[in-house]
């Protein structure tokens, strides 16, 4: 844990679990429940359209960002989210039927991660600002950041609210959609905007090679429980926020890092959801086994 | 009462010309059984008529009006239906999910979206599968879904690409029979393309069949004819009937095949699609 565990910063309130003593506890539960609440629904419709390599993309490719802006000397959240904004929209201008998509997709990002690597070469402060954003540093956000994840978090969440039931159709059927007047490509590209906000926040608290753990792990879980739309955004929202903050709680009390709290329980909680479908099987499969 | 119009029409796809010289009107109530080979322009014609590919030349009228995007007396099957084969959404959300779906905002059904959404389920026989995951249906019953979600909204004309796709023929026949007592009782007109002719002989009024960058519209007695189809394959065709059923063939190889007509008429035909494809594309590229 940081030394910021021995100097708490406010009174003990009876009610509140100690950890919630320390400011960069409170910091790091409100950052973590923020990004989660945001992480949740977008990644539902993420897994939905079957484009999670485009996100887990996205997140590399703000690597770059976050390392050019510590060069330039700007705060490496905006140059990440300005680095996943451009590469989300010309992944969605790329379209939808393009069959070299991944392969584009993958060489943008080798190139990416490539700058980003050249960046850090300049950036004189190379091994710790690095691992924070790789793996991310929640303990370290302090209260400005706080706000800024929430601003993010309302344009990010707004703006998916506004395109939500376009999108549900074209992704659930994209010619039809097309049929009927929705934009397929201008979808594209709105959604991966808004994927774009998501993995800038989510890199905050996991770095941006566990966006993964927060964003598609939850809601490729929520999928496999529920069958209605709805229940199934809240249901993501809800382990994201469990996984967040359970990570946080099981990192206080081992003092491990939280990043990996966060992704075991993701990890838990989409292995749990795969066992209803594993132990119906095996029952069904029993009775054929007995002749 | 003319529903679809084509006049003069010549379509090209990536500078190549698929249709030429197309010319037909569908009336009110009509069911049009759409075929040709692999490549003919089925589903070019079709997405023409919905206004997403513009016509180089001549006008695409649908219910008097100019083709154009969005149409909503327009009902939709796309042949490419690829509905991911793990989904675990519900049959139900899946249709609910077509709804007004090209407004902004939340995909919240109000109650009248919640009666759109009970009057298509049950119009196709799905109330009772339409709470199961889409993952644990059938390609026929989730086929009975594709069929709720392009009747969302009361469309006066569908157009349906190929929905006899891998199905096995006893499905194929509900299917048709859905389709024409839907298009009896609702009063629509439909074009419907298929591969196969005889699943659609009793209940088309008409055919348009396509091939060789021409379109020929009529009943089955003037289209389905040696000079006919000879000119739109670009081949010399016979046609033989047979027991109800209606065999077009190219030398020794039937082209608008019924699955189980197959062995009917003594040709081993085995795996016999790829041979429908090369001619198909054969027919096309003359
Ligand atoms: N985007 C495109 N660019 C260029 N050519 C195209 C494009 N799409 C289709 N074509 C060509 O247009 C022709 C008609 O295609 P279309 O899909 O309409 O055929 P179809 O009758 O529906 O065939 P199938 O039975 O295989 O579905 C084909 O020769 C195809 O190669
Ligand atoms: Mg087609």
């Amino acid at each position: 844990m940081p030394t910021g565990k021995s100097t708490p910063t406010n009174t003990p309130m009876g009610t509140t679990p100690p950890m919630l003593d320390y400011g960069f506890m409170r910091n790091a539960f409100a950052a973590a429940a923020i990004v989660a609440l945001v992480a949740g629904p977008v990644g539902y419709f993420l897994v939905l359209r079957g484009q999670t390599f485009a996100g887990h993309a996205l997140a590399h490719i703000g690597f770059t960002g976050a390392t050019g802006a510590f060069l330039i000397g700007i705060s490496p959240l905006w140059g990440l989210l300005g680095m996943t904004v451009a590469g989300g929209v010309a992944i969605g201008l790329m379209g939808e039927r393009l069959a070299q998509r991944d392969v584009a997709i993958g060489l943008v990002l080798a190139l990416a991660l490539g700058f980003g690597l050249l960046f850090l070469h300049f950036v004189t402060s190379y091994a710790t600002q690095a691992t924070a954003l790789l793996f991310g540093n929640v303990l370290a956000v302090d209260q400005a950041t706080v706000w800024s994840l929430l601003a993010l978090g309302v344009v990010a969440l707004a703006a998916l609210g506004v395109i939500a039931r376009p999108l549900l159709f074209a992704s659930l059927q994209p010619e039809l959609a097309e049929a009927k007047g929705v934009s397929l490509r201008l979808m594209a590209v709105l959604f991966l905007a808004i994927v774009a906000f998501a993995t800038a926040e989510a890199a905050q608290i996991v770095g941006v090679l566990l966006v993964f753990t927060l964003m598609v792990g939850p809601a490729a879980a929520s999928l496999r429980l529920t069958r209605r739309v709805g229940p199934g955004v809240l249901l993501a929202a809800a382990f994201a926020l469990a996984e967040a903050w359970g990570g946080l709680a099981l990192a206080y009390e081992t003092n491990w890092p939280t990043s990996f709290w966060i992704t075991a329980l993701s990890g838990l909680v989409y292995g749990a959801s795969l066992l209803p479908a594993v132990l119906l099987e095996t029952a069904s499969a029993r009775p054929k086994a007995a002749p | 009462m003319i529903v679809l119009a084509f006049r003069d029409v010549e379509i090209a796809l990536g500078g190549r010309t698929v249709l030429e010289g197309v010319n037909l009107a569908i009336g009110q109530g009509e069911f049009i059984g759409l075929l040709g080979g692999n490549g003919a322009g089925k589903t070019t014609l079709l997405r023409a008529a919905l206004g997403l590919i513009p016509p180089r030349r001549g006008a695409i009228e649908v219910l008097g009006k100019a083709a154009s995007r969005g149409n909503p007396a327009i009902g939709y099957m796309p042949q490419s239906r690829a509905v991911p084969a793990n989904l675990r959404l519900s049959g139900h959300d899946f249709v609910a999910g077509v709804v007004d779906g090209a407004r902004w905002g939340l995909p919240l059904l109000g109650s009248e979206g919640r009666r759109e959404v009970d009057r298509v389920l049950e119009l196709v026989a799905a109330s009772a599968l339409a709470h199961r995951p889409l993952a644990e249906l059938s390609g026929g019953e989730r086929q009975r879904l594709l069929l709720a979600q392009v009747l969302v909204g009361s469309p006066k004309l569908l157009l349906l690409d190929e929905p006899l796709m891998s199905l096995d023929p006893s499905h194929q026949a509900g299917v048709v029979e859905l389709v024409a007592s839907l298009q009896r009782s609702l009063g629509l007109t439909v074009l419907f393309s298929a591969h196969e002719l005889n699943p659609l002989l009793g209940v088309m009024n008409r055919v348009l069949f396509v091939g060789n960058r021409q379109a020929a519209l009529g009943t089955v007695d003037e289209v389905i004819t040696e000079p006919v189809l000879s000119r739109l394959y670009g081949t010399r065709i016979e046609v033989v009937r047979l027991g109800g059923r209606i065999f077009v063939m190219a030398g020794a190889q039937d082209m608008a095949r019924d699955t189980h007509g197959c062995g009917d008429h003594g040709h081993a035909h085995g795996q016999e699609h790829s041979h429908e494809h090369s001619h198909g594309d054969h027919a096309a590229d003359a």
